[in-house]
Parts: structure tokens; sequence; C-alpha cells
């Protein structure tokens, strides 16, 4: 598949021409026919082999979502906009390449210090956003870019393997698609396959129109790298710890992060003791631990805690099983502290 | 090591606060090359020594140079229907979280995202809303089982960027705080090799920084040393931050002035710039510098303190953006001033007597 170099190539909505000829190096051996429409988009036709009169159309959208340089400013950063449907919490911070000379640059962002409470809080617009390619004038930047380039994400295409051999990467909407017409090439068909890699769907199907139009097929398939949202929507309910799950280790409060080699000691002990134990969950908190771990040059510090509901108020609920395992895990632990090197 | 290099080796490396580890091994080996000696303490900071050259019977005084390693990162707080909810280490923007490639350091490193949900499915006021953390999730594409056998709480999460080279001697990259002091302490070693110095001086890249300027306390506490400069990195200029509070990318070291700071030793430093040409810039910060500097200062009986701070924009972001130029001037300046320290510089800096090496 070549789903990686497809991802990793640049063709927003208006300069597809780097991605039409990738595709049209990687399928030239499957096709017949081929021409370049006035819209960019690349009409391929595999001749049928069974005799059917249909002409079948499958199309796949090579371009992308992306940005536009509109104004470069006298201190030399770069005004943009976007190109396509860009949800504007998602640009701060970003890496981008500018124009075909792939210029890099960063999306800046005002730091997080120097915001008040409410700024925080506030999504950024594009209007109020800049580049920064590390120009210090508008006449530096000029050399490397102008006015009308476009500029898309730069973001490496990944492999995270696992049973789902899940990968990620830019444009899979619709570089995916493109992928998997690209292969459907390779296959014969009994009809005349009209393989068609439209432009400028991003910003109002553009391209596949005018195709549909002169292929006239009798049938079309459209393949799409598409919405999901099937992430977790509720808020996080975690309990912290859970009564009744054995001693709850602290890896990190707000006041200590715990010295992992003690925190190792007690996992070890636990499990080679079948004593039930849990993490706390990290981030919340703080104890004495905070104040001890740094006391002259530091002193290694670990945290582990019966948990109890409801403290801070008049009455406490708490497991005595919890507190028995408390008990032995920490008597373990300590019978086994000789062994561990906490030396640097 | 090139400056370049060993600060893109850096910064790409992982080392989030309590997690130094990877990144302290780094350090490790190329301060190895210029030091007498080093050592890792009880928090994990890293010590090295590099030795004054004196004459037998003259006091033995010493200098520390300290940048912080760690780095802000998350932690994964919950494993959920196969994904990741997590929390922050250190102080973070969400608004720059969205979209963010990511790496949780679980059984084996995973690759991952934090995920976005699609503009398609939003209603107009959530595209108004900044997602706020308990609604943020971390895809690192396994099943839910395979994720249980390979993430747990508590597993460490490092922000992905690779270090990428501007124009005009810009490079932008993540975890710049504070690692390219880090590579300022380094190049002042490597300056040093080439010039004579009667002072000790002991570099130091300090852990736990991001989460209160730990690692600084506890390793100065260790050296005690008679004179302390903490680097970090200062508010770069950039638009739409009004000027009051940054300092210019590529305008120099930004020393600053204040109560955090010893007046003296800053007078020392800006006079060691003057004299060597070396241009600077006043960075006046009238309360605490949220630096190792302020643990730094109130160490023991109090230690002389100055702080110099690297102009960088876009602070803690994965693209933070600084000028090579003002590395190299800050690595020079520490080494030239450093090699002007005399038993007149203690003297001016009000030091008790120090003791005679045999």
């Amino acid at each position: 598949m070549l789903l990686k170099e497809l991802s990793e190539a640049v063709g927003v909505s208006g300069g597809e021409g780097a991605v039409r000829q990738l595709v049209l190096d990687a399928i030239k051996a499957n096709i017949d026919e081929h021409r370049v429409d006035a819209l960019g988009n690349l009409i391929t036709l595999k001749k049928g082999r069974g005799g059917q009169k249909r002409k079948v159309m499958v199309a796949a959208h090579m371009d992308e979502i992306g940005l536009m340089i509109v104004r470069i400013e006298k201190e030399g950063s770069l005004r943009f906009r976007p190109v396509g449907g860009i949800d504007d919490r998602v640009l701060l911070a970003k890496k981008v390449l500018i124009g075909d000379k792939k210029v890099p640059g960063v999306i800046g962002s005002k730091p997080v210090h120097l915001l008040d409470p409410r700024q925080r809080q506030q999504v950024v617009k594009v209007e109020d956003m800049s580049i920064d390619i590390g120009a210090s004038s508008q006449e530096e930047a000029g050399k490397l870019v102008k006015v009308g380039d476009y500029a898309s994400f730069d973001v490496p295409y990944r492999d995270l393997g696992g049973e789902l051999r899940a990968v990620t990467g830019k444009a899979f909407d619709d570089r995916a698609g493109c992928a998997v017409l690209i292969e459907l090439l390779k296959g014969s068909y009994p009809f005349d396959l009209y393989a068609v890699f439209t432009t400028q769907e991003e910003v109002g199907l553009r391209g596949a129109r005018v195709a549909a139009y002169s292929v006239a097929p009798d049938a079309a398939f459209v393949l799409e790298g598409t919405i999901c949202d099937d992430m977790p929507k509720q808020k996080d309910v975690s309990p912290t710890t859970v009564v009744g799950q054995g001693p709850a280790i602290t890896l990190m409060d707000r006041s200590v992060i715990s010295d992992q080699r003690l925190v190792d000691l007690l996992v070890r002990t636990a499990e080679a003791n079948k004593i039930p134990y849990q993490f706390k969950q990290p981030g919340i908190g703080a104890t004495d631990a905070g104040a001890i771990h740094l006391s002259r040059e530091g002193v290694p510090s670990v945290v582990v805690a019966v948990p109890s509901r409801y403290i801070h108020s008049p009455v406490c609920l708490l497991s005595l099983n919890d507190l028995e395992n408390t008990v032995q895990l920490m008597q373990r632990s300590l019978a086994g502290l000789d062994k561990v090197d906490l030396s640097r | 090591m090139q400056i370049k290099e060993f600060l893109k080796q850096i910064t790409e490396a992982s080392g989030v606060s309590g997690y130094e580890a990877p990144v302290r091994e780094l350090v490790r080996a190329e301060f190895a090359a210029y030091a007498d000696e080093v050592r890792t303490d009880t928090m994990g900071s890293l010590i090295a020594l590099k030795k004054g050259n004196r004459p037998t019977g003259t006091p033995r005084r010493s200098i520390m140079l300290a940048g912080h390693m760690d780095e802000i990162g998350l932690v994964v707080t919950k494993l959920e229907k196969g994904y990741l909810r997590f929390s922050t280490v250190g102080g973070f923007d969400l608004r720059v979280l969205l979209g963010q490639e990511v790496v949780v350091h679980g059984r084996r490193d995973l690759p991952g995202i934090i995920g976005t949900r699609p503009p398609h499915v939003l209603s107009p006021e959530e595209r108004e809303q900044v997602v706020p953390l308990d609604r943020l999730f971390i895809d690192v594409g396994l099943t839910e089982a395979e994720l249980g056998a390979n993430v747990r709480v508590g597993d460490i999460v490092t922000l992905r960027r690779e270090f990428t080279e501007l124009a005009g001697g810009l490079v932008a990259g993540k975890a710049f705080d504070d690692r390219a002091a880090v590579a300022c302490i380094d190049l002042c070693l490597q300056y040093l090799a080439g010039l004579k110095h009667t002072w000790d001086v002991y570099a130091v890249a300090t852990v736990q920084e991001e989460v209160g300027v730990k690692g600084a306390l506890t390793s100065t506490f260790g050296i005690n040393p008679d004179a302390g400069v903490a680097l970090d990195v200062g508010h770069g200029n950039m638009l739409g931050v009004p000027e009051v509070d940054t300092v210019n990318v590529g305008g120099g070291p930004a020393i600053g002035f204040g109560p955090n700071i010893h007046p003296v030793l800053y007078e020392q430093l800006t006079a060691a710039a003057a004299k060597y040409e070396i241009a600077q810039q006043m960075d006046p910060i009238p309360g605490p510098s949220g630096t190792d500097a302020w643990a730094m200062q109130v160490v023991r009986e109090g230690i002389p303190t100055a702080l110099i701070s690297i102009p960088l924009r876009y602070m803690h972001t994965t693209v933070e953006t600084l000028s090579l130029k003002d590395l190299e001037r800050i690595g020079r300046l520490l080494a030239l001033f450093i090699a002007g320290l005399t038993e007149e510089s203690a003297r001016e800096l009000g030091l008790p007597p120090a003791a005679r090496d045999k």
C-alpha cells in the first residue's frame, strides 16, 4: 500500500499536483487511458474485459485541508487562512510546511504564562494566529515564501502496530480513499472502470462535479477516509482509589513524584505475596512526602495509603481488609528494602 | 559535540519531571567529555565538576551553573474503552494539545495522538470552547485488551516533535525549556577547556523544575557553591504580546535583575558581557523568577545568585523557538565570566573566607 507516501505528500485543495503525480506513477501500468481536466482531476480508464457496456466511476479525492498564506507582516511572520474546514482549536503550536519549497514554519502561541484565566478558556481565532518561519523582516520572509502559498501540516506517517494495525498520519481524508482506489486498479473488471482522483473536495466538492459530468458514469462509488467519533464522552469519573482493592500506592501527586525504586519494591512485594494493591490516580492530593523528599539533598520517598471515603468530613469509611493488607505490604516491603539500591 | 547536534539529541529525548533518566544519560555522556567528575545526586540531578586550576594555597572557590533537564509532560490516569485519560505534569496550555502526537512510555514506547472530535460533529458552541482536560483522550490504536497489557495508570507520556531548523538561524522544537540551557552549559564547558580558571565549576542539569524548582534546591545544598548562575528561558518577542513582557530573540543573553538576583553578581556578569562585546539585554524581574534561581538563592545560609534567560517564543508548546546565536553567546559569556573570577570577585560578593587547597 502506498498510504505512507500519499499521506506525507502535500496537496491542499487547488494545489494537488504533487499528489496527482504520485498517484499517476503508481497506477500507470494498470490503466489504459488517462487525462487531467481543467480542474486538475486525474480521470483514468481501465477498460473492461467482460464486454459489459456499463461505465463505473470510482472516485477518491486527492486534496486535503490546509492553509494559505494571505499576508507577510513587517516583522516577517505570516498571516494565514484555512483552506477547507479546520477547527481553529487544532492549529496552535503545530508545525507546517509552506509552498513548493516546503519551507518549515510553526504556528506560534502566546505562552500560557502570559494568559489571564479568562484567556486560557478562550479559543484563539485563526485571524489572530501567525506562522513563524524564523524570518525577522518582510523582505527576508519574502525570499522564502509568497502570499498565496499553500501550507500543510508536517506530520510523519507512523505505524502503531498491535491487533488493530493502527497507523497515524495526516490527510487520511482522503488519501486513504486514494490508496484503496490504487489497489483496486490492480484487479480486472468486466466493465469500464473510470478511476477518478478528484480535486477540491474540501472546498465544495468541485472536482468531482465536473469529472462526473465528463465521465457520465452508470454508477459511482466514492472512497473516503471519514469521520469517526468513537471516543468516550463522559467526564472523568475516576474514583481516585477504591475501597476494598488494597493499599493505594502514590506514583505522583501535587506534592511529590514518588521514587520509582520504592514503587517497584512495593509492587514486587505485593505481587510476590499476593497482596492486593492499587495505584492512586496521579495528580491529586498532597502529603508529607512533599516536604520530606526535598529535605537537604533529597530523600527517596513514596506514599502508600488506605483508601478512605469522605475524608475531610466528620465521618469516614474504610475497609479493614485494606488496612490489614497495607500493614502486610509495608511489613514485607520493608523486609526487602535492603535489596533495593538507592544510590545513583 | 556541536551545540546544534547536542540540542537536537537532548530535546528529542524524553525526560518528563521525575522521569529524567533518558535525557540524563545523554547529558552525562556529553558532560563527561569535559569534566573531571560526574555524579547524580539523590533527587536525580546530574552534577559535573570541572576543577579550577589554581596554585597551592589559593582559596577554594566554586560556581554552580544550573539548567533544568526536565520537561513538562503528561501522565496516564485511567484506561477507558481502549483510550487513555491523562493528567498534566507541569504547567500546560490545554489549547495546544488537540491533534498533538505523543509517546506513551508503557511496557514499550507507544506512539499515540491526542484525539480531537471532528469539527463535523461539533455544535457551534462546542467549537468556541477550549476542550477541558476531562474530555481529552490519548489514542494509541490498540484494542482494550492490548492496552491493558501494555499501559498502566501512572505511565508517563511525552509530547512528540522533531527538531526543526527555521530561517535566520532559528530552531524550533519541544523541551527547549530548559534543555537549551543545558546546551549552553555544555558550550561553556567546551570553551573552558581552552581557558584558565581558578574557581571550580559545577555544571548541573537539574530535575523537577517544572513541578516546583525541586532539583535545584537539593543539588545546590549538596554542592554548596560560592555563587550560582541559573539558566532558563524568557519570553521572546512575538506577535500579540506587548514588548514590555518580552526580550528579543537573537538579541543576546537576557540578564535578570531583581530580588532574586544578587546585585553584585549581576554587575559582574554584565561587565563581562560588555568587556567581551557580547550583546546582552536587561531583564527586569520584579518578583519570583519561577526558575531554578528562585530555589538556589535560599539554600543553606543563602547563595549569591544570578539568572540568564534565553529568549524563546511559544514557551511550553512543542514549537518553542529560539536563536542558536543566543545560545552561543551565553556559552561564551559564561566561560569568559568564569575565567575572570578571582578572590577579589569573592570579596566583592561579600563571601566569607574559603578553605585553601593544601
